[in-house]
């Protein structure tokens, strides 16, 4: 399966040759388990695991709540206090699905960043990083539709305004909102597909989940040096890689044991601390809350959203071209979602010859501010519609587009990196130390 | 890279309350009274949340319902069996399809709904209404206080200050608490007005703070078996992350070889 030479499953007695032969399970488990992997890896390589652990985790309570859940309208905001107060243990299972929610976002979004410093999304992994994009959307779509399920005010108000996106898309946005909505306003028909879609997008993403890891191991690892693992025999590969098994399961075991230490006291002492008070109060399609907020892993991107108002230049000539059928809704909602495809299209946007943001002495501020950038945004998502926050908005959006657009494109042509080491060994041992002789990994 | 990023995940933790508490309004004034539930070690004290529960019966649950508690779980509040049976006997009616009529409530009703007067119900009242925002608008605070909804609604009790206005044909009470400053609710506690059966001193303060320490733990109930999960798990996370921690610089030492 994987381009790095290395040891493959050799079936030993009869009874793994007749499977083998069958059915080559145990050799796919054993590669996959066995990989060999960059031995350099820095501690910022250990999300995937809290990312699948945390795909598990909302699954596994997920099905639990739906045993004690019910999709209706007038039962739904009652069946979720019922799994609060009745069943066992159901507070806490509750509260780990709702938190776990913003480990997930957490965990993908520090993902997110470091493929974007050490320029995993380059060539040849431009797939693993689609894919990733992918399995982002639908994360954000599962997790939408699963905040509208409690029927809280919140809830039911984060639905009307998020669906109400897809009515600003000119000619047949109406159309398509009655669709989603199954009626011309969130009701029971809304809630009903939502949480059957709800259940079926983790699915989704766990297949997802499969060809991402699939592809990039195909291509192997990207490394924090970003320089390529020898593949000219075995003997140069074993000197840049260890197996994946027992060296880094263990390594991210212990740190996903740490970052549970602190999801844990969060749902244990602090539950509803990423939580809106207003969820708590039914949903009440007559009264609206007083300030409409998303749930803050959307926030960056809902902050975009709301940037491009009708006072902005850029928005008056995009209507005044086309003749008012891109009015400042629609823009807002473009703009939206042109900031999550500009980071899907960072493999074709960066032009730099060197992979690794480590070895780009300028390439490294941009970066660094587009991560402050980022949290800008987070903040000013939260702020209302109101000076001084709008300016900031549109700045702030301005370089998110501007980051992957142009600065990306002519740094690589205008910067001098520095250069990388040659081999990842080299690099391992510049850290580390070179092992002793005879000292042999352990088995 | 890491210590960046790690302090970036903990900002995203930080501005996250922002959007929460963004809401609300005007010049509120919520006081920050102390309860005995507040922070990790914090418990429920039993006979505070019996007395909120007199106060409840003899003065709330004239307009307002507890809907979504069962009668049953006031036994958590320290009372036996036949206790609860005497008091939701003793108070409440409920209907009953079967019967097609009104019979005094068991232990496996639920508190009845009140919407006589169109008073809200209060079962999740103490999780609905963030108290505090801070510091900063970060909301860090709550891990050691809470959410601020028993605050709140204390407040909300204890701050009438006795002006009232009317307003297209209904009287509104100036309230310190209440976002906007003007509440349609009349002061529904004076001094003495509950006789507490403990001999509590029965002060307008001691009344508001009793109740909505009832009202937390009517919103909340499980409180306690939250934390103590709570402490379960991080006290073997914890062991665990280290024995991981040793295995791993065991398994990885002879890889690194020694640096000097």
């Amino acid at each position: 399966m994987s381009g790095i030479p290395h040891d493959h499953y050799e079936p030993k007695t009869d009874g793994e040759k007749w499977l083998n032969s069958r059915l080559p399970i145990v050799g796919l488990l054993y590669d996959t388990l066995m990989i060999p992997t960059p031995k350099n890896l820095n501690w910022m390589w250990i999300w995937g695991i809290v990312l699948t652990f945390c795909l598990a985790l909302q699954i596994i309570t997920g099905i639990v709540l739906v045993m004690h859940y019910t999709p209706h309208v007038d039962l739904a905001f009652a069946s979720v206090e019922h799994i609060m107060r009745n069943v066992n243990g159901g507070y806490f299972i509750r509260y780990l699905h709702m938190n776990g929610a913003s480990l997930f976002f957490v965990a993908v979004y520090i993902h997110i960043f470091r493929g974007l410093y050490y320029g995993s999304y380059k060539s040849p992994r431009e797939i693993t990083w689609i894919i990733g994009m992918l399995i982002y959307l639908m994360m954000m779509g599962t997790a939408f539709m699963g905040y509208v399920l409690p029927w809280g005010q919140m809830s039911f108000w984060g639905a009307t305004v998020i669906t109400g996106l897809f009515g600003a898309i000119p000619f047949v946005g109406d159309a398509i909102q009655t669709w989603l909505l199954g009626g011309p306003a969130v009701d029971n028909a809304t809630l009903n597909r939502f949480f059957s879609l709800h259940y079926l997008l983790p699915f989704i993403i766990a297949a997802l989940v499969v060809v991402h890891i699939w592809a990039f191991h195909t291509t192997g690892n990207n490394n924090p040096t970003g320089v390529d693992v020898r593949r000219t025999s075995k003997a140069d590969a074993e000197k840049d890689t260890l197996p994946f098994w027992p060296y880094f399961v263990i390594k991210d075991l212990f740190a996903l044991a740490v970052i549970l230490v602190v999801f844990w006291a969060i749902v244990g002492f602090m539950p509803n601390y990423l939580g809106h008070p207003d969820n708590y109060i039914e949903a009440n399609p007559l009264v609206t809350p007083a300030h409409i907020v998303p749930e803050w892993y959307f926030l960056p991107f809902y902050a975009i959203l709301r940037a491009f108002t009708g006072e902005v230049w850029v928005v008056q000539i995009a209507s005044f071209i086309t003749g008012g059928i891109i009015d400042a809704k629609f823009f807002g909602v473009l703009a939206m979602f042109g900031a999550i495809l500009a980071m899907a299209l960072a493999p074709w946007l960066d032009t730099s010859s060197v992979r690794s943001g480590k070895y780009r002495p300028m390439f490294k501020w941009w970066f660094y501010l587009l991560v402050i950038d980022f949290f800008a945004l987070m903040w000013l998502g939260a702020m209302p519609a109101e000076e001084p926050y709008a300016t900031f908005s549109l700045i702030a959006s301005a370089y998110w587009f501007a980051y992957f657009f142009v600065i990306l494109p002519i740094l690589g042509v205008i910067e001098k990196p520095q250069a990388p080491p040659e081999t990842i060994e080299e690099d391992f041992n510049a850290h580390y130390g070179k092992a002793d002789a005879d000292a042999t990994p352990a088995e | 890279m890491f210590k960046k990023l790690a302090i970036g995940a903990a900002l995203a933790l930080a501005v996250a309350p922002v959007a929460s508490n963004a809401a609300g309004g005007g010049e509120q004034h919520v006081e920050d009274f102390h309860f005995s539930f507040e922070g990790p070690f914090g418990t429920y004290d039993e006979s505070q949340l019996q007395r909120g529960l007199q106060v409840y019966t003899e003065v709330c649950a004239a307009c307002h319902g507890l809907r979504y508690v069962p009668l049953r779980d006031l036994e958590a509040l320290g009372y036996s069996e036949e206790q609860v049976i005497a008091y939701a006997a003793g108070n409440f009616e409920v209907f009953d399809p079967e019967l097609d009529d009104f019979r005094p409530a068991i232990p496996t009703d639920h508190f009845p709904e009140n919407n006589g007067v169109g008073a809200p119900d209060l079962s999740l009242m103490a999780k609905a209404r963030a108290g505090f925002h801070g510091p900063y608008g970060l909301g860090i605070n709550q891990l050691f206080k809470g959410m601020g909804g028993a605050e709140y609604i204390a407040s909300l009790l204890d701050g009438y200050t006795g002006k009232e206005k009317e307003e297209a044909g209904s009287v509104l009470y100036e309230n310190t608490a209440f976002p906007g400053g003007w509440i349609s609710m009349a002061p529904p506690l004076a001094d003495d007005q509950v006789e507490y059966a403990d001999g509590h001193a029965a002060t307008v303060e001691e009344m508001s703070k009793d109740v909505s320490a009832f009202l937390m733990w009517a919103a909340e109930p499980k409180m306690m078996d939250r934390k103590n999960a709570g402490f379960v798990g991080v006290l073997f996370l914890t062991i665990l992350s280290v024995i991981l921690y040793l295995v791993n610089k065991r398994l990885w030492a002879p890889v690194k070889g020694k640096r000097h």
